[in-house]
């Protein structure tokens, strides 16, 4: 045992470059946690996925044949879509804001954004169902067109995301009420909050892209 | 990007959790990153009426033009403030990136591959 | 010796905890470490790993047992053994079982297995998540190949060109089934994938810097990266054609507008960079294998890296050189031709280097050694008539003819499979404690060797010959006949090279039951850190953590230059090695909810396709399985892993165990480590793993 090592620090992190200011007791080789680097990844992920969504509505919303139903132009209400898009522009407000307090340690005000998040996610999803009523109403289906069929897909997949979010919204929620969520858990609101965020700007490419150029 | 430190340093308080928020924004720049976002939304969706108040072709190039500059700007004011990438380790926002560049890039050539430009530019005119 | 473990003092709960164990109602977790119940909760990776290789080899086996039959069918002219549209169905399920259910299966096999060991960790970064990719991948090929007795299997070709996959004309289940087994195992790879790239990125041993990876670990992380971004757009793809089919969408329906062009290029998109996904795991084995059995270090570690990270670029945009057919315009095909072209420098490289690798050492041929050279050799020629593709007039006369089957079966059976052939003769004694026959594992290889020459050689042919691939039977006198004869006979002579490996198995095991030899820590003087633990590898692997100081760390503590600048072994790979009695070490507990949520999706895929009812089932299974992931107490004192949690805590969070050297080395520098061992074992609640089970 001639050479043996100690290493007091194990993080001796190789090449964390700024991550350096980490305390001593920072277990992985990056000084990183572990639960945000997989969302980070999953987030890269995901955007290959809306991507390929948002390519696909692209590329056939304009091809509708004539006589097969309405086309963009004679369905999108830009008003009221403009409500809900401030709406979840808003509600990421109130996440960060979570995420802020719970590191804070200020447990009571990060329960109360949670729940304005969720409400507002809640809203936001409220607000798609009532527009994809009225788009059937109009005559628009999911089945009468290629556009039909590749919008309602796409918003479909937005809205599934916000969903999900607003159920991890409540679980987290519940948990704060009975007093787990304090601030050693800061990160899973934080980790979270990247969730809801990225759902959000994934809301702001369709609206622009979708929505408003026409 | 010290928030990730605290969950694993048990006992954490709040004092040892405030002393790793030095970086972090308060409350207040969340508030005014959230206004601008709002006012760009809403120069977004005026480009809606500018052909009603001004008379402007809303499908002009320009228009569509501005429009992407301006989800951009969006975009990046979300993911660097709301989502901390500005604050946080360069790891996060590389890997992020990537995956944005990859998507953008894979798809644009599809699109491409797909001559979508001149089918779009013919039918949306 | 310069075994470098540190030194540490028993585990000390600080006190105060700010959590409170207060476990959420759910179940007590499972505790059993034997019998079959303990494999079903498992979150070992060693265990996980295993299960991916049996899982694999099952579904080999099916896939074997279609190929045969296609060749069988192939054997003569005129033959009709089955009905055209059964022979659809058996070679559409061949190529979605070998590629989706035994290749990348058996890349994770390996990554799951090898890797965490390779850079020093105990387990992966979300063992839950792990196994859930595990069950995940099981049930959604099962449920894929339960559609052999749900109306048939899918026939629209594996890569399902649309609108040949629509109601229309593939009626039957078929394609239902594919559609959303493949999404299962696309949600398995996916989660398996993060999981791993972060096990990588965040769980290596001190030292052991990116550039002191083993080259295998780099290839399972460019790998891993290429299926983090490539499947997502298989998902887009497969559910695009889930909702035409299921829900009357219209995507590809051409009388409503559709391009059918869209679904090429998305499952191509994913489809290049799969093809590196296949291969590069076995480029990392034998770029492992070929060092040790030249007895010379890799030549040229850096380029083999870099190389493997340029394919992992490159592998993007190549993808529409598999539509050169397709009518995509004469800039497409010339950019794309070039790039193809481009995508080959890389891939030389590698050649190159494994062939310098070999030149001038002291060669072992060892059945590993064998398969590792059947790989580079073999891969060539998949590799050259790989080029000939990239020419893309010569492609338009190549496409969908026999060539092409002779080149894509070149680099998958002659470059992936023979790559995994050898890892499992290599790795065999790290993972169940004894050595597989080498005399039969010779028979093995030759067998291999020849039965692939014989029946994928005269493809070659077959194809220039303008033989399309994928019909049903051939009629007399274009000149098919000889080679299609020798082509089923190479068939079955690789049959008979796979049962030599099961008696292999078998024969070895008799042996080794009736008279165990133990193989030792470091069996084939290897270079790398699983072979610094026991052979078979401790649950906890490592009794203390690694200090990593070089490439090829085990090497290095085994040899050393004398004064006259001559390399000489200084120690036995055993004495190097961990004695693997360490006590103490936390681990996390198993669990049942990855296996409930795992078995959920397949209901809901049934569901989706009979009865709505079902899918409802499973849908709420799914939330309770997510409930019970979230609210898992990772930190209940009762679960018996100690306060280190689920979501990192097997990384060097634990070393708190108590090393059995504690008699040498305590003393020298136990009371610099206490600090340590006391951080390290705080840093220890974590969240539950909620951001990443909903991916």
């Amino acid at each position: 045992m001639a050479d043996t090592v100690v290493h007091e620090a194990p993080t001796a992190a190789p090449h964390a470059g700024p991550a350096a200011v980490h305390g001593p007791s920072h277990a992985t080789s990056t000084g990183l946690s572990n639960t945000k680097l997989a969302m980070w990844v999953f987030l890269g992920s995901d955007c290959l996925l809306f991507g390929g969504l948002i390519s696909t509505y692209l590329l056939l919303r304009h091809r509708v044949p004539p006589g097969q139903g309405p086309g963009p132009t004679d369905v999108f209400d830009i008003p009221f879509t403009s409500v809900s898009s401030f709406v979840l522009l808003f509600s990421s407000l109130t996440m960060a804001l979570a995420v802020g307090a719970i590191h804070r340690g200020d447990e009571r005000r990060c329960r109360t954004f949670l729940l304005t998040t969720a409400l507002l996610g809640a809203l936001f999803v409220g607000g798609q169902a009532y527009e994809f009523t009225v788009f059937v109403r109009e005559g628009l289906g999911y089945t009468t067109n290629i556009f039909g069929s590749a919008f309602y897909t796409l918003t479909g997949f937005h809205g599934t995301h916000v969903s999900v979010g607003i159920m991890f919204l409540l679980g987290l929620f519940i948990l704060s009420l009975r007093g787990r969520l304090g601030v050693e858990r800061a990160e899973t609101v934080e980790i979270f909050g990247l969730y809801w965020h990225f759902v959000d700007i994934v809301w702001i490419l369709i609206f622009t892209v979708v929505y408003l150029i026409p | 990007m010290s928030t990730e430190t605290s969950p694993q340093q048990a006992p954490v308080t709040a004092a040892d959790h405030e002393a790793h928020q030095k970086e972090h924004p308060s409350d207040w720049v969340y508030i005014q990153v959230a206004i601008w976002l709002g006012i760009i939304t809403a120069l977004e969706v005026s480009t809606y009426f500018w052909d009603d108040w001004f008379g402007f072709d809303a499908s002009a190039t320009g228009v569509a033009v501005a429009l992407i500059l301006m989800m951009i700007i969006k975009f990046a004011g979300v993911c660097l403030w709301f989502m901390h990438l500005r604050y946080d380790h360069p790891l996060f926002r590389r890997v992020f990136v990537f995956g944005l560049l990859l998507a953008v890039a894979v798809y644009l050539i599809a699109m491409t591959a797909l001559e979508f430009w001149s089918s779009s530019s013919a039918s949306g005119a | 010796m310069a075994i470098v473990e540190r030194p540490t003092a028993p585990l000390e709960l600080p006190p105060g905890t700010a959590v409170t164990t207060r476990p959420l109602g759910v179940f007590t977790r499972p505790q059993a470490t034997t019998g079959w119940r303990s494999w079903l909760t498992t979150i070992d990776h060693k265990r996980i790993g295993i299960m991916y290789g049996a899982a694999a080899s099952f579904f080999f086996l099916l896939g074997g047992i279609e190929a045969l039959l296609i060749r069988a069918q192939l054997a003569a002219p005129g033959q009709k053994l089955y009905s055209a549209d059964l022979y659809n169905q058996i070679f559409t399920m061949h190529g979605v079982t070998m590629i989706f259910l035994v290749v990348i299966p058996l890349g994770a096999a390996f990554m799951n297995y090898v890797m965490p060991l390779q850079i020093g960790a105990r387990d992966v970064a979300f063992p839950r998540l792990n196994a859930f990719s595990l069950w995940l991948f099981l049930f959604g090929g099962l449920f894929l190949n339960t559609s052999w007795f749900l109306g048939g299997g899918a026939d629209g070709g594996w890569f399902a060109y649309a609108p040949n996959t629509g109601v229309t004309f593939s009626p039957s289940h078929g394609m239902d089934f594919y559609a959303l087994g493949l999404q299962m195992t696309g949600i398995a790879s996916l989660a398996g994938a993060i999981n791993l790239v972060v096990t990588v990125l965040n769980l290596r041993a001190p030292g052991m810097t990116l550039m002191k990876m083993p080259v295998f670990t780099w290839m399972g992380l460019v790998t891993q990266l290429l299926l983090v971004f490539a499947l997502p757009v298989l998902s887009v793809a497969l559910f695009l054609l889930t909702f035409d089919r299921l829900f009357d969408a219209n995507f590809f329906n051409v009388s409503a507008g559709a391009d059918p062009l869209l679904w090429e290029h998305l499952f191509w998109i994913f489809g290049h960079p799969e093809v590196y996904i296949l291969i590069l795991p076995a480029f990392g084995i034998v770029s492992d294998i070929i060092p040790v059995f030249s007895r010379k270090p890799l030549f040229g570690y850096p380029f083999v890296v870099f190389s493997g990270i340029a394919i992992g670029f490159m592998g993007w945009g190549v993808w529409a050189h598999h539509m050169f057919s397709s009518g995509l315009g004469p800039i497409s095909v010339a950019a794309f031709a070039l790039s193809t072209m481009f995508i080959a420098v890389p891939t030389g490289v590698k050649i190159l280097n494994w062939m310098a690798t070999m030149w001038g050492g002291r060669l072992r041929f060892t059945t590993p050694m064998l398969f590792a050279i059947g790989l580079v050799t073999m891969f060539t020629i998949g590799g050259l008539s790989g080029v000939t593709h990239a020419v893309a007039p010569a492609d338009t006369q190549q496409t969908d003819t026999y060539y092409i089957v002779a080149h894509f079966h070149y680099v998958l059976f002659g470059g992936a499979l023979m790559g995994f052939l050898g890892g499992l003769y290599y790795w065999w004694p790290k993972a169940f404690g004894f050595m597989l026959n080498e005399k039969l594992g010779k028979w093995n290889f030759w067998l291999t060797l020849i039965g692939f020459n014989l029946t994928f050689g005269p493809m070659h042919i077959l194809g220039l010959q303008g033989m399309p691939r994928r019909i049903s039977t051939y009629a007399e006198g274009f000149g098919f006949e000889f080679w299609n004869a020798v082509a089923t006979a190479g068939a079955f002579f690789i049959a008979v090279a796979m049962l030599v490996l099961v008696a292999n198995v078998w024969v070895s095991w008799r042996a080794h039951r009736a008279d165990p030899v133990d193989p030792g820590p470091d069996p084939w003087d290897a270079r790398t850190l699983e072979w610094s633990v026991q052979s078979p590898t401790p649950t906890h692997n490592f009794d203390a953590v690694p200090t990593v100081s070089h490439l090829d760390e085990v090497w290095h503590r085994k040899y050393e230059e004398n004064a006259e600048g001559k390399v000489v072994r200084i120690a036995s790979g055993a004495e190097v090695a961990q004695p693997g009695d360490g006590t103490g070490v936390h681990l996390p507990s198993p669990s049942y909810w990855p296996l409930v949520m795992a078995a959920a999706l397949p209901l809901i895929g049934y569901g989706l396709i009979f009865n709505l009812a079902f899918a409802a089932v499973g849908g709420v299974l799914v939330l309770l399985a997510a409930f019970g992931l979230g609210m898992e107490p990772a930190d209940d004192p009762e679960a018996q892993h100690g306060p280190a949690g689920e979501g990192h805590g097997n990384g060097h969070a634990e070393d708190t165990d108590e090393s059995a050297d504690e008699g040498a080395d305590g003393e020298e520098a136990g009371g610099e480590a206490v600090p340590a061992v006391t951080g390290a074992s705080t840093a220890a609640d974590r969240t539950p793993e909620e951001g990443s089970t909903d991916g």
